[in-house]
This record gives structure tokens, C-alpha cells and sequence, in this order.
């Protein structure tokens, strides 16, 4: 009864959602307040209706209801409820609804706090909004329905992926559609400017804290896939390069060149094309990477089982969306340039520098991505194109960009005096140069161009972002001598400095070492001990697996015990590693168990990892940087500016 | 398709049965530094996207033990890298080899800065020939 | 064309070919690189009689099928009563590569469940599977009469396949790959 129910209810969000577009779209060409006003309560609907067809597939996994196809598939009995939850996301039909109701939310979000914009211009982003609902929403219930049945309903699950059952991964999507989705509302506010011809500081303005939040939780979501895939894969890595993971990245290249982008845009009304451009690429790199995901064009371990017209459809619709949208640009944009200049040595040209630089990061990491395809269908032949490529092609224009990072950030608008901008950096130069040769050389013990080239410019970023702050306090003026939006972006670099860092020694300096062990046996990896004492048997909730007790020495001191298994799961029977970690800000050590060699014998692989965490930490900071920019006072709904805005409409439809 | 994941999961459970030798290859650990670089670089081909270094399925040990006899015969990493592409396509490879056609992904990550230099000095000599605007105070 | 018309063809070429792509195919198959090469020499001591060994000199003179099989493959199992079936039929000399297998294992298997090969290569180590380029069980190799390799099939065999791919191919009326 209840999945019935779901499936009712997205047939309503369905309406409601067309309801959504069509007539806030038209509303605001005429000028018809009713119209328009129809966009914020059909949002509310269609959010409800969806939350209800949400609320029925989570009910039915909880509820193991193995009469639905989609519960039956991914779930089992004996799974813990915290994956029966995340289990409703776990494969492509419901991740899909997923993206719905996300989408959902972010429409009413938009809606609850749009009053400081003019009606006709919400009335068109939620409209645009409500276009891509319904583009999800028919995919979602022409081919990729949640709700199907299995009759006769099946007695016990298929169990959800083991390598699923992980917290980590479980909130992995949530925070990444939360993310991609958000990159939806900065398209529809760029379709609105386009539509109304208006693009000017003031929808710079607005656009930029729903851009930054977008990107933030990407930010997130990314780090934690990175996070997940280090301590859940057994292999020690953190970026592989593979297809979905670049799917994620492109996006997240480009959104960080629009948040940037934006700020040029709301400054001094520049860079206009650039940003709206950036805003169809975010979305349209949000899109792209889905339909890869699920059309099985691609082969990943992250895909999903999918057929090829799931495929089309949403290539269809990726289609018309971003085809769309480029018509508005090539007709709009030209008439957008304004006349405005800047000097050579401006923020402005660093700032472009950075677009142009992403830019060229995410053709590259698309071009590695799609080339493979490209090459099989040209002339029959299958290539690769691995880490080994993606990790020298990507830095040539990162190289350039994280050293320019550190000038751009006190460089001024329009135009710079050179001498009192050199005086800025000879300080954070010298000491970035002293420290990038130091860390390698003297902490561990090895030095090369590329070491010294990274640590200096990761040093480097890190203390041009401490300079405003520090200089703040110093002035005492505390929090109150640099803004919000300043303090983000210096905490923000400075993430991004630490993860340059942890990137860079953990790269160079990483140790993985594979050996056979037994109980009672010792081996040694990096200067460290890993002594088995002991290997037994245990018991979870649906899998039983052979623990292995090792103790880490160092010199004979006990460093840490850490205990990796080798996981049976019930029903999918695949062997699953859960790996042994000693976590810390200086080092990981990383113990795995690999394959048993005979009895009682087993090949383990040992791992040191200098500063790896902090390439998470770094992602963290980040993501903090931009929470404290949005805080900023001036993004908040002034209630003068709302009066101003309501007397203003009153008396031109009067 | 299926049928093929079914072969996959198949070999891949199977793949304990056998003694899977991952310890150390080489004594030399320059040797061993080359075998490891090796095989993080050739692809499991019963894989969905992993090296050989990092998959635990016959196929992938064997490969290893493969590469490991040739570094131990002397031969080149361009006739290891041969071995595998005459056998398995330049599928097996992540390094995809500088030949024809590949050359031109070598090249462009610098050809496309290159380009997007370009772009921006133009854009740049453009907009300095306008006018900038009066305060060149430094704003946050 | 002004340059706020590059995007938009620039993404219209990326659709198509994104079309194209997804009506390629399987994107895991990869194509046998020996197709219209001479099959890799071998030498490899049967199955069943240790002693006596049969290589690629074995099969030339005649069309041959090379088939890889082994006992934990699952899919061989599926694919076996056809291949006794064109043994029955003599409609093309098979032989077998044992791969990575147990030799007393696969005798017993070809006892209980029927033995469609000339003779089996028993291939302990795999150096032979890799020198053909072998990646998964079971693979089928259709070899012509002056031992090049014309075709190969990852995966079951089964009437609709032998017809397709395998006969079509033969007495020189098939293209080749």
C-alpha cells in the first residue's frame, strides 16, 4: 500500500512541478502577480509530495519490505538499520529519487528566502527549477521507477553492497547531491538573467551565497569519497583518477572558478559572460558526470548496473537543458560586456588567471576522462589513460595557479602599485622558499625540484592566507578589522594550502610495503615494527570475519595496536577488507590483510602515510572558509531593502 | 554484461585458493622502487579500473610475476610495456605510450595553457586600454 | 561567428559523440589484438597424458577452435553441453587450454561431464593464457587453416554466437574482424 502511495505522490510532485514551471514562466513574461505566485506554493507541494515518496522507500526498507523490487535487491534482514536507510540511495533508482528531493528542497529553500528579490526574477529561477524537476521526475517514473513490485515478494534481500555498509559512504552522496543539485539553483539564476536581459552586481550578489554553499558541500562530499576510498578500499590511495571521481571534480573545478567569478562580477560588474558561462558549466558538468554514472558508457568501479535507455533519456534531457541554455548566452551575453577596465597587475587579471587556469584543469581531467571513448570509436582500438597521465597533465596548470594564489589575495582592484605589492610578499617568499626546502630535506630526509616546488608553494599559500588575519588581530581590532567574506576566503586558501601540503610529502613520501606475516611473525616497513600477536575469529551483525591484532612498534616502543580484518558478508559473499589504522595529523599507519598465502599465513600490506590527513583537513577548512564568507552581513535579507522592494512593485503595477 | 560480472565474481572468489605472493620481489631497492612503479602503471584486466599492484585476482599476480621475470631478465620498461600491449592492447597501459596518436594527449596539457595564455593576454591588453575608474584602494 | 557562439558548438559536437558512444556497445570488451595474426606459438604437455604435448603445429591444416576453460569457471560449466555438441557433430576440431587449474580436478571434470576436446593443453602457471591474452574464462579462439586467428569470444559460446560469429567467418566466406 504504501509504495503505492510513493509512486502516487511523485506523480503528483510531477503536476505540481509543471505546474512549477509553466506558469511562474509566463507570470513573470506578463507581468501576472498570480501567476508568479503560484511559483513559491507549487515548490512547497511538489517538496511535500516528494518528502512523502522519500519517506515511503525509506519506510519500506525499514519496514523490509521485500514485495518491492528495489528494496529487494539492496537489502536483507539481518542489515543493520543505519544501512537500511542508506540503503535507499545505495543504487541508481533510488539515488535518483534522492536527487529529487534534494532538488526539492533546494527549490523551497530558494522560495523561503527570495524575498529580497523582484518577483518576477524568483518567479523565473524557481520556474527553471521546477523545468529540471520535472525533467528528473518523468526519468524517474518511466524508467527508473522505486516503487516497482516483485510478486511473489522475495523472503530475504539481496543485501546491500558490503562495500556500502560504511557510514562514510553513506552519507558520501547525500553531501555530494546536496552539492551537484545546488549547482541548479546558480543555472537557474543565470537562465532568469538571461531570460529578463538584467545581469548586473546586484544578481551577483544573490547568486553568490547559494553558489558557495553549493560548492562547500561538494567539497565535502568529495573529501569524504576520497576518505572512504583510503580506509575502505585497503589500497592505501586517495584519487584515483577513475571516471566518477573525475565526474565529481569537474563540477567542483568549475564551481570554484564561478564562486570566484562571481566575486569579479558583484565588485565591479565584470566578467559577466564569464560567470554565466561558468554557471551553465557547473550544472552542466553536474549533469554530464550523472549520465555517465548511470548510461554504462564508462567502465568504473563506482558505476551503476545500468541500460543504455536510461542512458539516452538523460543525455536527452542534458541536452536540451544545456542546448537551451547556451541559445539564451550566445543571444544574451554579447550585449552583457561592459566598459569598465583594470591594470595589468590587478585582482581582476589574477582573478582571470584562476578562471582560465580551472578551466584548462577541468578540459583536462574531461579530455582523460572521455578520450579512451574517443579513441575506440575512431579507430576500434581501447586505450587507458590512467593516474600516470592524470597526475602530470593536471599540474601543469595547477603549478602556476597555487603559486599565483598567493599574490592574487593582496593584489587590489584595478590597479596595483607594484613596489608596495612586492614589499606585501617578501617575507611569505623567503620563508616559503627556507620551509619548502627544510620539510622534505630535513623532516624526511629527501629533497627534488617537484618536493621543493610543492612544499614551498603550499607554505607559501598558507601564509599569504595568514596575513589579513593576523594582521587584523594585530591591529586589535580582533574580528572586526577584516570581514567575514575576507576571513573565508583566507581560511579557505589556507585549506587549500594544507591539502597542497599533505598531497605533496604523502605523494613523495609514502611507504606501502606487502608481506607475508604470521601469528607470533614480525615485519618491518618506513623504520617501523608490525608484530602479529594474534589472529582469531569474529562475529558481526551479518558477516563473520578473521580479525588479525598487530602491534605497531618504533624502536621497541609501542606505537599503536590496530586490528584490520578480512570481512565474509552472508549473502553477497564477497571479501571485504577493513583495514587496521593508527590515525594522526603527523602520519597514518595503515595495515591491511591481503590474501592468506597458507595456513594461518598471510600477506599483509603495511603502509606509512605522512601527512595525509591533512589533504582532508585541508577539504574541511575549505569547506569551513566558505561557511564563514556566506555568514558575511551584507548577504543577509536587509528588511530595508525588502520595504524598498515591495514599495517599488507596488507602485509600477499600480 | 551480466554475464560477465558473474565471471568477474567468480574469479575473484576463486582467487584465494591460490598462493597470491605479494612480498617483496627484489632485494635491490631500486629494482624493486622500478617493479612497484611498474605495476601501479598496468591495468588489471579482469577489473573494473584498478593496476595490477593494487587487484588481488589471478590474473593480476600473474601479470605481476611476469614483470617481475623481465626486470629480473634486464629488458627495458619499453619492452615490458611491449609485452603487454602485443598481448593485451594498449588497453593494459595507464601511461598511455607517446606514439602517434597519444602524443597528442602528452601535449596538451601545455598547448592548452599555452591557449588560454593567449586568450588572456588579449583580454587583459583590452581592458587596460579602458577606463579604469577613479579609488585604487585595496578592498577585502 | 562571434565568440559567444563556441560553447554552443562545442557542446553540440560533445552530445553527438555522446550518442555515438552510448550506442557502441559493451564498453568491456576488448578485441583480441592476435585477430589476423598468427596464434601464439606454444608447447604445453596435455591434460591427460603428461607426455605427450600439443602446440600451435597441432591444429594447422584445418579450421580449429582453441577454447580456455577451466573447473572453478562457472560459465565454462554453462557451455560445455554445446561444445560436446559440436564435437558429436564434428563441425570443427575443438581443443582445450586447461588454465590456472588442478590437473586431478579437471581430468575428473571431463570424466563426469563429457570430453569435447582433441586434446587439452593443461596450462598450470598461465604463462600461456597470458600469451594469448586471456583475461577472463572461458575464451574461444577460432583459429583458420593457416593457424591465424580469426575471431574470439569472452564468454559462453552458444548456438546463436557459433552461427553469428564462428560459422559466418569460415570457409571463406566470413570478413574478417
Amino acid at each position: 500500500m504504501l509504495p503505492e502511495i510513493g509512486q502516487f505522490s511523485l506523480i503528483l510532485a510531477l503536476s505540481l512541478a509543471i505546474c512549477q514551471t509553466v506558469l511562474p514562466l509566463i507570470g513573470a513574461h506578463r507581468g501576472d502577480a498570480a501567476m508568479m505566485g503560484v511559483a513559491r506554493t507549487a515548490a512547497t507541494g511538489q517538496f511535500l509530495f516528494v518528502a512523502v515518496a522519500f519517506g515511503c522507500l525509506t519506510y519500506a526498507f525499514l519496514a523490509d519490505d521485500f514485495s518491492v523490487l528495489y528494496v529487494a535487491n539492496h537489502s536483507q534482514l539481518a542489515l543493520p538499520d543505519l544501512y537500511k536507510v542508506s540503503a535507499v540511495w545505495g543504487a541508481h533508482e533510488g539515488s535518483l529519487l534522492l536527487w529529487i528531493f534534494i532538488l526539492a528542497a533546494w527549490t523551497v529553500a530558494v522560495a523561503r528566502f527570495s524575498s529580497g528579490l523582484p518577483e518576477a526574477f524568483a518567479a523565473r529561477v524557481i520556474g527553471v527549477l521546477g523545468f529540471l524537476s520535472v525533467g528528473f521526475l518523468l526519468f524517474a517514473i518511466l524508467t527508473s521507477n522505486p516503487f516497482d513490485r516483485l510478486v511473489p515478494a522475495a523472503v530475504d534481500g539481496g543485501d546491500l553492497n558490503p562495500l556500502l555498509q560504511d557510514p562514510g559512504l553513506a552519507i558520501h552522496p547525500p553531501l555530494l547531491y546536496i552539492g551537484y543539485v545546488g549547482f541548479s539553483v546558480a543555472f537557474a539564476f543565470a537562465i532568469a538573467a538571461m531570460i529578463s536581459g538584467d545581469l548586473d552586481q546586484k544578481w551577483a550578489k544573490w547568486t553568490r551565497p547559494w553558489t558557495t554553499v553549493a560548492w562547500l558541500f561538494l567539497t565535502l562530499g568529495i573529501a569524504l569519497g576520497s576518505w572512504w576510498a583510503y580506509y575502505e578500499l585497503g589500497w592505501g590511495g586517495w584519487w584515483f583518477w577513475d571516471a566518477v571521481e573525475n565526474a565529481s571534480f569537474m563540477p567542483w573545478l568549475i564551481g570554484t572558478a564561478l564562486i570566484h567569478s562571481l566575486a569579479v562580477t558583484e565588485k565591479r560588474g565584470l566578467f559577466k559572460s564569464w560567470t554565466l558561462l561558468l554557471a551553465i558549466s557547473a550544472f552542466s558538468l553536474s549533469l554530464l558526470g550523472t549520465f555517465l554514472v548511470r548510461s554504462g558508457i564508462i567502465v568504473s568501479v563506482h558505476a551503476f548496473a545500468t541500460d543504455p535507455t536510461r542512458g539516452f533519456f538523460i543525455l536527452t534531457f542534458l541536452a536540451v537543458v544545456v542546448i537551451g541554455a547556451l541559445i539564451l548566452y550566445a543571444w544574451r551575453a554579447p550585449s552583457m560586456d561592459s566598459d569598465v577596465g583594470f591594470g595589468l597587475l590587478s585582482r581582476e587579471t589574477f582573478l582571470l588567471l584562476n578562471n582560465v587556469l580551472l578551466v584548462v584543469a577541468t578540459t583536462l581531467v574531461l579530455i582523460g576522462t572521455l578520450s579512451p571513448l574517443v579513441v575506440e570509436m575512431a579507430t576500434g582500438e581501447k586505450i587507458s589513460i590512467g593516474p600516470p597521465w592524470f597526475n602530470v597533465a593536471f599540474l601543469v596548470p595547477m603549478i602556476p595557479l597555487v603559486i599565483l594564489l598567493g599574490m592574487g589575495m593582496h593584489t587590489a582592484w584595478r590597479t596595483q602599485k607594484s613596489d608596495s605589492w612586492v614589499r606585501v610578499f617578501k617575507i611569505p617568499a623567503i620563508i616559503a622558499v627556507l620551509l619548502g626546502v627544510v620539510i622534505p630535506l630535513m623532516i624526511y630526509g629527501r629533497i627534488s625540484i617537484l618536493l621543493v616546488v610543492g612544499c614551498a608553494a603550499a607554505v607559501w599559500i598558507v601564509v599569504s592566507s595568514l596575513i589579513l588575519p593576523v594582521r587584523s588581530l594585530l591591529r586589535e581590532k580582533g574580528t572586526a578589522g577584516i570581514t567575514r567574506s575576507a576571513l573565508g576566503m583566507c581560511i579557505a586558501h589556507l585549506g587549500m594550502g594544507s591539502f597542497v601540503l599533505g598531497a605533496t610529502i604523502v605523494s613523495a613520501f609514502g611507504v606501502e610495503s606487502d608481506q607475508a606475516l604470521t601469528p607470533g611473525g614480525s615485519i618491518e616497513a618506513a623504520g617501523y615494527e608490525f608484530h602479529m600477536a594474534e589472529l582469531r575469529n569474529v562475529q558481526g551483525p551479518n558477516f563473520s570475519a578473521i580479525e588479525a591484532v598487530i602491534e605497531i612498534r618504533d624502536d621497541g616502543d609501542l606505537v599503536a595496536t590496530v586490528l584490520p580484518q578480512k570481512r565474509q558478508y552472508l549473502v553477497q559473499k564477497s571479501p571485504m577488507t577493513e583495514a587496521g589504522i593508527r590515525a594522526g595529523l603527523d602520519k597514518d599507519l595503515f595495515v591491511a590483510l591481503g590474501d592468506q598465502l597458507g595456513n594461518n599465513t598471510w600477506s599483509v600490506r603495511v603502509q606509512y602515510k605522512p601527512l595525509i590527513r591533512l589533504i582532508w583537513l585541508g577539504a574541511l577548512i575549505m569547506a569551513l572558509g566558505g561557511l564563514i564568507a556566506i555568514s558575511d552581513r551584507r548577504y543577509r535579507v536587509n528588511v530595508r531593502e525588502k520595504a524598498v522592494s515591495e514599495t517599488g512593485e507596488a507602485e509600477a503595477t499600480a | 554484461m551480466k554475464r560477465l560480472l558473474v565471471l568477474i565474481v567468480t574469479t575473484l572468489l576463486v582467487s584465494t585458493a591460490f598462493a597470491i605472493d605479494k612480498g617483496k620481489k627484489f632485494d635491490d631497492p631500486e629494482l624493486q622502487a622500478r617493479y612497484e612503479r611498474l605495476i601501479s602503471e598496468v591495468r588489471c584486466l579482469q577489473c573494473q579500473n584498478q593496476s595490477i599492484k593494487d587487484s588481488n585476482v589471478t590474473l593480476a599476480a600473474d601479470l605481476r610475476r611476469e614483470i617481475a621475470r623481465m626486470i629480473e631478465e634486464g629488458q627495458t620498461d619499453d619492452q615490458i610495456a611491449e609485452f603487454l600491449v602485443v598481448r593485451y592492447g594498449e588497453f593494459a597501459l595507464y601511461r598511455p605510450r607517446t606514439t602517434g596518436k597519444t602524443l597528442v594527449l602528452w601535449v596538451a596539457p601545455f598547448l592548452l595553457v599555452l591557449f588560454g595564455g593567449f586568450a588572456l593576454m588579449r583580454v587583459v591588453k583590452h581592458r587596460m586600454s579602458l577606463p579604469i575608474g577613479d579609488d585604487s584602494m585595496k578592498e577585502g | 561567428m562571434n565568440r559567444f557562439v563556441w560553447p554552443l558548438i562545442a557542446v553540440a559536437g560533445l552530445l553527438v559523440f555522446l550518442v555515438m558512444g552510448l550506442r557502441h556497445g559493451d564498453p568491456r570488451a576488448l578485441p583480441s589484438p592476435f585477430i589476423g595474426k598468427p596464434a601464439p606459438e606454444f608447447e604445453l604437455p596435455t591434460l591427460k597424458i603428461p607426455e605427450v604435448s600439443i602446440g600451435t603445429e597441432t591444429f594447422a591444416g584445418d579450421y580449429a577452435l582453441v577454447n580456455v576453460w577451466a573447473t572453478w569457471c562457472v560459465m565454462c560449466r554453462a557451455e560445455h553441453p554445446f561444445l560436446l555438441e559440436l564435437a558429436a557433430a564434428r563441425a570443427i576440431p575443438i581443443y582445450g587450454i586447461n588454465w590456472r587449474d588442478s590437473r586431478v580436478e579437471a581430468i575428473r571434470w571431463l570424466d563426469d561431464l563429457g570430453d569435447p576436446y582433441l586434446a587439452s593443453a593443461y596450462d598450470a602457471d598461465g604463462r600461456v593464457g597470458i600469451d594469448w591474452g586471456v583475461y577472463g574464462a572461458p575464451e574461444t579462439f577460432l583459429v583458420d587453416p593457416e593457424g591465424t586467428v580469426i575471431y574470439k569470444h569472452l564468454g559462453p559460446l552458444d548456438p546463436v554466437i557459433w552461427q553469428r560469429e564462428f560459422v559466418a567467418r569460415m570457409s571463406g566466406g566470413g570478413q574478417a574482424e
